[in-house]
């Protein structure tokens, strides 16, 4: 659910030693950051490392590895949080971005992950 | 006592997530339909429940407009995290305490009820039941397809229910369990996902002529069915024609009800769940809480158009309110994103 909405339109821009962009946790609900398995980025057919990617949101960031233990933060519902890829940056220009999300969801027999994969542009 | 219309805000779960209604377009909404009680996934409706807590001020607001709006706040649905640590399970008495904090936030909300996921072990919420009958809350596990009244695992339920003595422990059944025929929206959505017409023909006729589902899944293999054709024949295993009646056994504890539906066509019905039936059922039972809307075929076709929950939830309320013999229909008067229009443009000022 919300697949198609996980990317938020126009969002992407440089940061210091990378790119950033807005993303939505495509659920009727948010998630304990614990929670969140794993995030994946890939742009223009390029796998983003897992190491490269950072994860914030009203102020605090974290790695991926760090968020697997974080138990008094969440990614709320409808949340725009910014994720960061530390890549050594993109050149300005359209980009094919696609953003993967693996949660541990109590109730359910199986780990999800879902997508969802945009054009951006990155302005010059 | 009548059974009363409710809705869940889960319904409106398109319009929240991107900011297009918001809490108060919600309530209001609602309110003008005649639906007065109001169902919430607390952790939907409130930014940084469980985790980081809520503040008095977002529960005063919500005191504010379901006063404004004269609603009655029925169910706090809770989740219960107990795969919150990676690799282990949380400890039983860890459940208990959580539990324990759900039934004071709804308390805060002045719910008289929360809702329990099905998977929760029956030991938790006989465990966390005196501190709910203190509270005045009841706490209700949510009965959902593949679930239904004579699966084993909700007979232990019952019988954990019944040797605990407690009253503040039932049961919220979900209208899906009674799934009559396959949802078209269902059908439609695999179809765009590649299934032949054939194949979806053949499921939606197994369907309605209820054979086993692992029948079914082997009948379209033998289709040369694939992928998408393998899901929607593997649907047939988790929902199924479940009989309304299996209700009445359990009425004493039945205290809120979901109102679950796929679609809402012009003409007030849903093609799948037979609400005509279910309405005498509970009437025969003397049901007499609230039926709360639960709108979820926005999953189903947001990759093909932009779902209309309010209209959808609209046209189950007249379905609701003309089942249960009320003389008009329900109504919308106010724009239902009025609230968060206004919002956006005082920002911008």
């Amino acid at each position: 659910m919300m697949d198609n909405k996980m990317i938020v339109e126009g969002s992407l821009e440089s940061v210091e030693g990378g790119f950033s962009f807005l993303g939505r946790l495509p659920y009727y609900r948010g998630l304990g950051l614990s929670m969140i398995e794993d995030i994946q980025v890939t742009v223009d057919g390029d796998v983003q490392p897992r190491d490269a990617v950072r994860f914030s949101v009203r102020g605090k960031t974290y790695t991926l590895d760090e968020m697997e233990t974080v138990y008094d933060d969440r990614w709320n519902f409808g949340e725009k949080a910014r994720i960061i890829v530390l890549n050594g940056g993109l050149a300005a220009g359209d980009h094919e971005i696609t953003f993967a999300v693996r949660n541990r969801v109590s109730y359910l027999p199986f780990v999800p992950t879902t997508k969802d994969t945009k054009q951006l542009a990155l302005a010059a | 006592m009548a059974i009363k219309r409710g809705v869940s805000l889960y319904s409106f779960q398109n319009e929240t997530f991107q900011e297009k209604m918001n809490l108060e377009d919600c309530i209001r909404t609602c309110a003008e339909l005649g639906a007065g009680g109001i169902e919430i996934i607390g952790e939907q409706t409130f930014w940084g429940w469980p985790e980081c807590g809520v503040d008095d001020a977002d529960v005063d607001h919500w005191h504010a407009l379901i006063k404004k709006y004269d609603c009655v706040p029925v169910s706090h649905d809770f989740m219960l995290d107990y795969k919150r640590y990676k690799g282990r399970i949380m400890p039983f008495d860890e459940q208990v305490a959580s539990v324990k904090n759900d039934i004071d936030f709804g308390a805060r909300l002045g719910m008289k009820y929360i809702r329990a996921l099905v998977s929760i072990a029956p030991e938790v919420l006989v465990a966390a039941a005196p501190y709910a009958e203190e509270k005045g809350i009841k706490i209700l596990i949510e009965v959902h397809a593949p679930l239904h009244f004579d699966h084993p695992w909700i007979i232990r339920h019952a019988e954990a229910f019944e040797k605990s003595g407690s009253d503040a422990l039932g049961f919220l059944p979900d209208m899906g369990m009674f799934l009559h025929a396959f949802p078209p929206v269902w059908r439609d959505k695999f179809e765009r996902l590649g299934v032949p017409k054939n194949i979806s023909d053949y499921i939606v006729k197994s369907y309605e002529d209820r054979v086993l589902s692992e029948y079914v899944i082997l009948g379209v293999q033998e289709l040369g069915g694939t992928g998408p054709a393998i899901a929607m024949a593997e649907t047939m295993r988790h929902n199924a024609a479940f009989e309304p009646k299996r209700m009445l056994d359990y009425m004493p504890r039945i205290h809120n009800i979901h109102g679950k539906f796929y679609q809402m066509d012009e003409d007030y019905v849903e093609p799948s769940i037979p609400y005509d039936e279910i309405v005498a059922v509970l009437k025969q039972g003397g049901y007499d809480g609230y039926i709360c809307s639960e709108y979820e075929g926005n999953r189903w076709i947001e990759d093909a158009e932009e779902p209309d929950s309010v209209e959808q939830v609209r046209r189950q309320q007249v379905m609701l309110a003309r089942l249960l013999g009320e003389s008009e229909d329900p109504k919308i008067t106010t724009p239902a994103n009025a609230s968060a229009m206004a919002a956006t443009a005082e920002a911008a000022e």
